[in-house]
């Protein structure tokens, strides 16, 4: 029987390549190593402007003026505006609380605010207008930490709050604060026969995401405004720039463009509503750039804290209890600091099984600079101690510090301090195992057969400050838990639209989602995906805007999960459909086709015994099949606000390191020589990106450990090391070898057994390498990063 | 000003240069070459890197008027700059697709070793890579971390960017000793 469009000839179905599990390639690489890939500050218009921002030279002050006249008659300027043009009601945005005024208002709370906004024909116009502006500040007095915060007669930094916070926190000058009590603590404290107490200081760290803040915004004939920036979550945006421009959503039309790192950063609005504010006033599209000082105020960085924990355990090693109490400086303005609160206190004793717990987590307002999201956002912070404390308590058992962890290590099954069941595979003792199983690197590596040593490998490097003589070896663990998307019952849902379609002679699917590729690698997981369920070789990723449904956040490594899941949902759909068109085209010539457990693989339908059934380009044809489908994780619910208890997070990942380092005792210098990592990640969906994710956070992680701070000062609270000369981020001299070990045991709720991977990595590097550095030196060190002056006892 | 400067090979002119502007602005803004990136503009991260006269510097440190009939090659000229060398040198270069001319082995190298993450700071390193394996076609990874140790990298660790210069090494070193046999049949 032949018949027009029966399917003939047709081979046994196989399988298509790059889906899921392989290590392909991104589809925007060649587009980034030939530069022709358009980030934000790369925009360009015809005719446009250039914006600048004039930020607040102190920290808290009252505005008596603002002088705008000379500015605003510089040659080549359109427009300068202040509070006072904020064209709508609403002045204010924020990502849970909106207190963050779009250019101060009366007041500037932290050093760095924006206050005035130009824009000008040529961006040094515009840097010397600003410079003009006359600000009139009349100086408050600073709180800057926990003790000036909540003094008597303290300084509030918000003095009429009315936050759903606000009712239940101890002071206004507290943002939030989270207790997590299980069992009873004391009554273990005295069952307790070793007990350490510990007191550490975490230094604030920034993201240092190399694109700066940047973007244009084109004024729309309807009055609204065409955004092309960078960001991590376009609806977010949207929903916060919207109202202070005074538009209506549909009139903010936002376009993702190319995005030069994130790590939380970009989680707040930085230049969006000014950029927005002076195309809309001076009817011209208007660009703006970030320079890297500018950069450092244009976004929250990572909450600095201060730790107090008590550990108690048996003879034999067995956890008896853990107190603990973390105080987060939050800076300026709220950000996501209620959400680091509740990270911090419900992961705050880390992967381990106590029963007897209590924890208290707060974040304080103070006239620092605005803290918020950061990869590993309040778990890091809280891994640094606990691990600190593990050491400190296997010293003083004097049992090995990783069998001490192992001895205590939470696996599935596990209750959480907040009550809830770890029901998916928690392989911490696994990690561990396997971290410390790795061949060690070699010793005394500067040492050249026969010549001068390479001082390259030693600490100092090209200085030259030493042959070898001084140098100490030091290993350390440290492992992690970090949840992986939104928690406390927040929708934490993404959408995605799919499409498949015939394009020249072949079948094509094409996926459209808001999802921010920040350089995570989402768009090539998508393909995979679509390739996976669709079974073709072709997928198209459509530029990520606000004309489809909202993707959430890129970040608490939910993308590959969550948006993830919601391509594989669209594409499921699509595939139904598909198969519905092909049982009613070319149902009648094979009866295969009533049965269920059809594929898409290879470009044809095929059965689930092997047999193709026909072409996708045949049974598609002129058709497109088209499916979007909003997608969600298992709800999650809030945490009791007195004890902490509830089921507030989707799921955990896990990571451990192992650290070996070199220190210079005498001038203090480290080198890291190898950080080794092993971490689960469910399945693999790309095992070149887990990797590189891996690798990514765990240098992340060793920059906070050994240099990266933002220095302010405690009496002004002025940053004083604005620029990548005095931040420090790694370089590869400063970035060992990082061996990595991936465990794939799969997660049954989530989608593809996967588990969220860019986060966990950058926990537990830090205490590893502090535990190393520890190690080699002996000295106690609870403080990161590490200095020279920690080392050497000068400091 | 106007400043007259070859880029990546041609001859090229930019008017109404201010005297503050730097050659990356003027690459970036003027000549629409945004391949050259602005990471810091203080000579620190080594986004901006270009050839001058074939000396990698920070565009961003180079006063645009400091460029006046020099030679510049950018990340966008990378490929082509490496087809040349090759040609000089009696080598073969891989063919270039329908679309454009082939990738530089280092521009190859960065996509297949998954050294690009963001890839912000990609064309900079980029640049400075392709003249070290110029200078020295088989560097240790000493030399690769002394010769990249101006150029930040926020993503990706540096492990995957070692794995990729060392990729294009060996892809350069192979071809050599396939132009060896084939030399030695003839
Ligand atoms: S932009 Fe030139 S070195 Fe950073
Ligand atoms: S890939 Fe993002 S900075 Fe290097």
């Amino acid at each position: 029987m032949t018949a027009t469009g029966t399917p003939t000839g047709l081979s046994q179905g196989s399988r298509t390549h790059g889906g899921i599990g392989e290590s392909t390639l991104r589809p925007d690489g060649f587009l980034k190593v030939t530069g022709e890939f358009a980030y934000s500050s790369d925009m360009w218009h015809e005719d446009m402007l250039w914006g600048h921002t004039l930020r607040s030279t102190v920290a808290h002050a009252e505005i008596r003026s603002v002088d705008i006249a000379e500015a605003l008659a510089t040659p080549g300027v359109y427009a300068v505006l202040t509070y006072d043009d904020l064209p709508a009601a609403v002045k204010h945005y924020g990502l849970e609380i909106k207190d963050t005024p779009a250019l101060a208002h009366g007041k500037v709370r932290h050093h760095g605010e924006p206050v005035a906004l130009v824009a000008a024909d040529h961006p040094e116009t515009a840097r010397r207008a600003a410079a003009k502006i006359r600000v009139d500040y009349a100086e408050l007095p600073v709180v800057t930490d926990e003790a000036s915060a909540t003094a008597p007669g303290a300084v509030l930094v918000h003095e009429h709050r009315t936050d759903h916070h606000s009712g239940r926190v101890p002071h206004p000058n507290v943002v939030h604060r989270q207790p997590v009590v299980r069992g009873d603590a004391s009554a273990a404290a005295r069952r307790a026969e070793v007990i350490v107490t510990g007191d550490y200081v975490f230094g604030m760290q920034d993201q240092a995401f190399l694109g700066p803040e940047s973007g244009l915004a084109v004024p729309a004939d309807d009055g609204g405004v065409d955004l092309y920036v960078a960001t991590q979550w376009l609806h977010s945006d949207r929903a916060q720039i919207a109202p202070v421009l005074g538009l209506p959503e549909e009139k903010v039309r936002m376009t993702l463009s190319g995005v030069g790192g994130a790590f939380g950063g970009r989680e707040d609005l930085s230049m969006q509503i000014h950029a927005s504010l002076l195309a809309l006033r001076t009817g011209k599209p208007v660009k703006m750039v970030y320079n890297r000082f500018e950069s450092f105020f244009g976004h929250v960085h990572r909450h600095p804290a201060r730790l107090h924990y008590e550990h108690g355990a048996t003879r034999d090693g067995k956890l008896t209890h853990v107190r603990c109490r973390i105080v987060l400086d939050g800076g300026a303005y709220a950000s996501s600091s209620p959400a680091v609160v509740g990270n911090a206190a419900s992961l705050g004793i880390g992967p381990y099984v106590v029963d007897d717990i209590d924890i208290e987590v707060l974040a304080l307002y103070t006239n620092n600079p605005p803290c918020g999201a950061m990869r590993g956002f309040g778990a890091v912070q809280a891994c640094f101690a606990y691990e600190a404390q593990m050491d400190k308590l296997a010293a003083a058992l004097g049992t090995d510090p990783v069998e001490l962890r192992r001895r205590n290590a939470m696996s599935q099954g596990a209750t959480m301090p907040t009550g809830q069941t770890v029901d998916s595979p928690a392989p911490v003792a696994e990690l561990l195992r396997r971290v410390k199983a790795l061949p060690l690197p070699p010793e005394r590596q500067w040492e050249v057969a026969g010549g001068a040593p390479d001082v390259r490998a030693l600490p100092g490097g090209l200085s030259n400050t030493t042959h070898g003589e001084g140098v100490v070896r030091g290993v350390g663990y440290a492992v992690g838990i970090k949840n992986v998307g939104f928690s406390e019952g927040f929708d934490d849902y993404s959408t995605a639209r799919v499409r498949m379609e015939v394009v020249g002679g072949v079948p094509v699917a094409t996926v459209h989602t808001a999802m921010a590729e920040v350089g995570q690698g989402g768009v090539t997981v998508h393909a995979q995906i679509a390739r996976t369920e669709l079974g073709v070789a072709q997928v198209t990723i459509q530029p990520a805007d606000t004309r489809v449904g909202s993707a959430g956040s890129t970040s608490a490594s939910r993308q590959t999960y969550v948006t993830g899941g919601a391509v594989k949902a669209a594409c499921e759909t699509v595939r139904e459909r598909v198969l519905d068109l092909g049982r009613r085209k070319l149902g009648s010539y094979h009866p295969a086709w009533a049965h269920a457990g059809l594929r898409l693989e290879g470009g044809k339908v095929v059965t689930d015994a092997g047999e193709a059934l026909a072409e996708l380009a045949d049974v598609l044809a002129d058709e497109a099949v088209e499916a979007e489908q909003e997608w969600r994780h298992r709800p999650t619910e809030a945490f009791d606000p007195v004890t902490g208890q509830g089921n507030g997070h989707v799921q955990y990942s896990f990571a451990a390191h192992r650290a070996v380092v070199e220190v210079d005792t005498e001038l203090g210098l480290v080198k890291v020589v190898e950080l080794a990592c092993a971490q689960d990640v469910g399945k693999a969906l790309n095992p070149l990106s887990v990797v590189g994710q891996i690798q990514g956070g765990s240098t992340q992680g060793l920059g906070m450990a050994v240099m990266e701070e933002i220095l302010v000062d405690p009496v002004t609270a002025k940053v004083r090391n604005p620029s990548f000369t005095d931040y420090l981020i790694p370089t590869i001299l400063d970035t060992p070898t990082m061996p990595v070990d991936v465990l794939e045991l799969a997660d049954e709720h989530a989608p593809y057994g996967l588990r969220g991977v860019g986060e966990a990595p950058t926990l537990s590097s830090t205490p590893a390498v502090l535990a190393a550095i520890r190690a080699a030196t002996g000295l106690e060190l609870n403080r990161t990063p590490v200095r020279p002056e920690h080392l050497t006892g000068t400091g | 000003m106007r400043v007259t400067f070859t880029v990546n090979g041609r001859r090229t002119e930019a008017d109404d240069v201010w005297e503050g502007e730097s050659l990356l602005y003027v690459l970036r803004e003027r000549l629409g070459l945004p391949g050259s990136k602005n990471a810091c503009e203080q000579g620190e991260c080594g986004s901006c890197t270009v050839r001058l006269d074939g000396v990698p510097v920070c565009s961003c440190l180079v006063a645009a008027g400091q460029a006046e009939g020099r030679d510049v090659v950018t990340v966008e000229g990378l490929a082509d700059h490496a087809r040349r060398r090759a040609l000089a040198r009696g080598r073969p270069y891989p063919e270039g697709a329908a679309d454009g001319p082939a990738l530089a082995p280092v521009q190859q190298a960065f996509v297949d070793a998954g050294a690009v993450q963001c890839g912000f700071c990609t064309p900079g390193l980029l640049v400075a890579a392709d003249e070290l394996l110029e200078r020295a076609p088989d560097p240790s990874d000493a030399d690769i971390r002394e010769a990249l140790s101006g150029n930040l990298c926020r993503c990706t660790g540096y492990e995957k960017i070692l794995d990729a210069v060392r990729l294009a090494a060996v892809r350069q070193g192979a071809r050599d000793a396939r132009d060896d046999q084939e030399g030695s049949v003839r």
